[in-house]
């Protein structure tokens, strides 16, 4: 149980302070970096709340996906970062004060928060223990029978994140040669074809 | 030293204060924005995962899978429109963005 305590505060600690290096630090690719800093630390965060197929899933799809994009998308495009952070310490008052009443409310609000004990014993799709069912297989049963529709559209929302994202970065540029294939089937009626005889040519 | 909800909950507050406060520090940094929007997602997301957890309850997981594919494809379009912006103004300036209204 010590050991329990003692993985959440190091997993929390690191997670909160790569966060603040995320929005803070100087240089973007640096701040790409923190990310997947703190989305790995938070992967351990679900690790102790026995969350294993979602912890796995956050570093295949943030780590391996969407920060990737970041940095790829970051090292692309030739931007001046030091002219976009003018402004930073003008905001800093104004950002400090609205997020320090924002967190000293949440935390009003959450920090008290037990859940009422007839809730707990009754849930709807209770969590097997981990000894007949591991987290990945209840996740799948749940998902595949009552939650199908909502993982059919999740998939739905991907394809046409994807579509998007293809249709707002194509571009075709007008002189580069490309093969087209119709064009090359419909030149067979104006090809003739010789019989070539041996020793005289055509 | 018993790790409750509270906790969860906690981190999860000081993430998403964070993620709220990276978008007023970085208003002209629209890279980092996103950024700050993952981190709001993340905290979201720790939420969900630590009361289905506490609760016993496997559907916040089934909750949290789905917003992770949301802030998936939120982060394929946003950084999609970025580039196409960048193709046409030389610049990401956030301030420069209200030239595309009609």
């Amino acid at each position: 149980m010590i050991l329990q305590a003692l993985f959440f505060y190091l997993f929390s600690a690191i997670t909160v302070a790569s966060a603040l290096m995320v929005i803070g630090s100087r240089n973007p690719v640096h701040s790409v970096l923190f990310l997947i800093l703190a989305f790995f630390n938070a992967a351990g965060l679900f690790l102790l709340l026995g969350a294993e197929f979602l912890a796995m899933l956050l570093v295949v799809v943030y780590v391996g996906a969407v920060a990737v994009l970041f940095l790829f998308v970051v090292m692309m495009l030739d931007v001046d970062f030091v002219e976009l952070r003018q402004g930073f310490l003008q905001y800093l008052p104004v950002g400090g004060l609205v997020g320090l009443v924002f967190l000293v409310e949440l935390l009003l609000a959450f920090s008290g928060w037990v859940f009422a004990p007839e809730l707990v014993s009754q849930p709807v799709t209770p969590i097997p223990p981990l000894a007949t069912m591991t987290n990945t297989a209840a996740i799948g049963q749940v998902l595949y029978t009552h939650y199908i529709f909502f993982f059919q559209i999740a998939g739905f929302v991907l394809l046409v994140a994807m579509i998007g994202a293809i249709v707002l970065t194509l571009r075709h540029k007008p002189n580069v040669k490309r093969q087209v294939i119709a064009d090359q089937v419909h030149r067979s009626q104006i090809v003739e074809i010789h019989t070539v005889e041996p020793g005289k040519g055509i | 030293m018993e790790i409750g909800l509270s906790h969860y909950l906690s981190v999860a507050a000081v993430l998403f204060t964070i993620g709220v406060f990276g978008i007023f520090l970085n208003r002209k940094n629209v890279i980092v924005i996103l950024m700050s929007v993952e981190l709001i997602l993340l905290a979201v997301n720790i939420n969900f995962v630590a009361f289905s957890s506490f609760q016993g309850d496997l559907v916040g997981q089934i909750f949290a899978l789905l917003v992770l594919t949301v802030a998936a494809a939120e982060a394929a379009i946003g950084l999609a429109i970025l580039v196409v912006y960048y193709r046409n103004r030389g610049s990401i300036a956030v301030e420069d963005i209200n030239l595309m209204k009609g």
